[in-house]
């Protein structure tokens, strides 16, 4: 089974987002990078479907040259290969699914799992317009995933409670919470990882114009909460919640 | 025809609430474009789903019944989205920013060649329509342009208001010519049935950290928001420590709550944790640490032991709600 897995790298969720004086985006300078959470329940799985069905697991990223860094954390835990479409530009979901579908065409994947949405965008968009270029049929926030005969059985989280679809691969199942614990990349894993191939392309390679159809104009910060009122006791809290918040 | 078309939502024979604030939004995006606002309703038997949102201030309602539709699938719902879009001319598609719609409207955008706009709380005119939307769940508020003719938007439905009841609108049946997938099953939809309301639904939140040391011990977190009908949730240390579920994480990883009223009980108030609850309405503070950063956000503080506090104020407030 040959499995496609995406990794995006993002600022580091756990440091405080800066904007820039000019509005015109995010302070990155010093900032640390990860790769996206929910892109490590991606790859996870695909670690898990390749210990159950066999196969090689490609994983691949869409950003700068630094994301071979991200791509080298996914192989050192367990993909066996790697694509950098390599871009400086702040792409949006319509033009990386455009990206994708051209490597996914490339490499013709039994299953494509990635990550429901980006944590630095947090548009949730990619997975499902991808599915859409390639005419596939997709699940998204998935909890579980089970693979047998040509089809995907996935249990997806939804409003009010959960749902199971049946895809046929291939397929674009996007990952949520729940679906997995992922694993951290070992010492001999992250050494093995280093010798693993690592592909650098760029979307013109590809034949992809990476035009975007939404431009982000003006970043802004919003409105800071400030510190209220430290009361002494339950009864305050309580009058305060009624009286002041009115909130009882 | 620059018409701003409505996706709705139903559940059990009955219009979701989510539907409503999104009228509002393509009411006011439909007062930029010069053109209608049409619903569509997609279905087995909604005839009365589509009388229902017809009463709530829009041009049109189009509803299609089909054993096709019977259950949501995203690769039946697109196509049909598609083809009523381009049949009212359609230049903005709108559905509330729930899972289906999150789920539907990427597909139909790239059916459409269009641009889209995720969580939009806000639509404006600056020397053309354009949007506000969260990133960085919320610690960032950005202004978009989408640069193609038509438009693809979830919205927030907490940021806008449900329009007010009036005259029913007319109501026609639309053909959308779907044939059920051939790569694609509904197998199931499991209602969680439970008597608190859902997490990013609910007008109270009583949320849970690590200082609560153990899952038994979040009993009484549950015993608070039951007592006020709220919902319960954990910080992302708790989920991690194993003394809440999964799907209770609140924070930039797990679900953005903006309730009336949050209590944050034994929880230090990581960044991660801030993203997902700082949209509250009101923020209670309950922590031994008087340094802990959530007490820079919370409208009330409360320095002390949680294993003392909570089982009082429960009690207490018994006796008021």
């Amino acid at each position: 089974m040959k499995i496609l897995t995406t990794v995006k790298r993002v600022t580091d969720p756990d440091m405080k987002v800066k904007i820039k004086p000019d509005q015109t985006g995010v302070v990155t300078d010093g900032v640390e990078y990860k790769m996206n959470s929910f892109d490590e329940y991606g790859v996870e799985e695909a670690i898990k479907l390749k210990e159950a069905h066999g196969g090689e697991i490609v994983v691949v990223s869409v950003g700068p040259s630094a994301a071979t860094k991200e791509i080298r954390t996914a192989m050192a835990m367990g993909a066996d290969r790697g694509i950098l479409v390599e871009t400086d530009e702040d792409l949006d979901s319509d033009a990386v699914a455009r990206v994708l579908a051209e490597v996914i065409r490339r490499e013709s994947p039994d299953i494509v799992v990635m990550g429901k949405q980006a944590v630095d965008s947090d548009r949730n968009q990619t997975g499902q317009i991808l599915a859409s270029y390639l005419d596939y049929p997709q699940a998204t926030f998935a909890y579980s995933l089970e693979v047998a005969d040509g089809w995907a059985t996935v249990g997806r989280e939804v409003d009010g409670g959960t749902a199971t679809k049946r895809v046929k691969l291939p397929a674009i199942i996007t990952a949520d919470l729940r679906l997995n614990e992922p694993r951290y990349a070992s010492l001999p894993g992250i050494m093995k990882a280093k010798r693993k191939p690592l592909e650098t392309l760029t979307p013109s390679d590809l034949g992809v114009d990476t035009a975007n159809k939404v431009n982000v104009l003006l970043f802004e910060a919003p409105e800071e909460r400030e510190a209220g009122e430290i009361v002494e006791d339950i009864d305050t809290l309580i009058d305060r919640l009624k009286n002041k918040a009115k909130v009882l | 025809m620059a018409n701003v078309l409505v996706v709705a939502e139903h559940l059990d024979g009955k219009l979701r609430k989510v539907t409503l604030p999104t009228i509002t939004f393509a009411s006011q995006a439909a007062a930029l474009t010069g053109g209608e606002v049409h619903v569509l309703v997609l279905g087995n038997g909604v005839d009365a789903v589509a009388g229902e949102v017809a009463k709530y201030g829009v041009s049109k309602v189009h509803y299609a019944n089909s054993p096709v539709f019977e259950n949501y699938l995203a690769e039946t719902y697109a196509p049909a989205v598609v083809k009523a879009a381009q049949a009212i001319g359609a230049t903005v598609v709108a559905a509330p920013s729930s899972t289906t719609g999150k789920d539907l409207l990427p597909r139909v955008a790239a059916r459409l060649d269009a641009g889209m706009v995720s969580d939009a709380i806000a639509v404006f005119d600056d020397g053309g329509i354009k949007f506000r939307r969260p990133l960085w769940a919320g610690n960032v508020l950005t202004t978009v342009e989408v640069v193609t003719p038509v438009k693809v938007v979830t919205v927030r439905t907490t940021d806008f208001e449900a329009p007010a009841e009036g005259d029913a609108a007319s109501v026609e049946a639309f053909d959308a010519g779907v044939t059920a997938a051939d790569n694609a099953e509904f197998v199931s939809f499991d209602q969680v049935k439970s008597e608190r309301p859902e997490l990013t639904d609910a007008a109270v939140v009583v949320a849970g950290g690590r200082g609560l040391k153990s899952g038994e011990n979040f009993q009484m977190i549950m015993d608070l928001a039951d007592t006020l009908g709220g919902a319960v949730g954990a910080s992302r240390a708790a989920v991690d420590s194993g003394y809440a579920p999964n799907d209770w994480q609140i924070g930039q990883t797990g679900k953005v709550v903006a309730p009336d009223l949050y209590f944050a009980v034994a929880i230090s108030g990581a960044i991660q944790h801030l993203a997902g609850m700082k949209g509250s309405k009101t923020i209670v503070a309950i922590n031994k640490d008087a340094d802990a950063p959530i007490f820079q956000v919370a409208d009330f503080g409360l320095v002390g032991d949680a294993f003392e506090i909570v089982p009082a104020l429960t009690e207490k407030l018994k006796s008021i709600v």
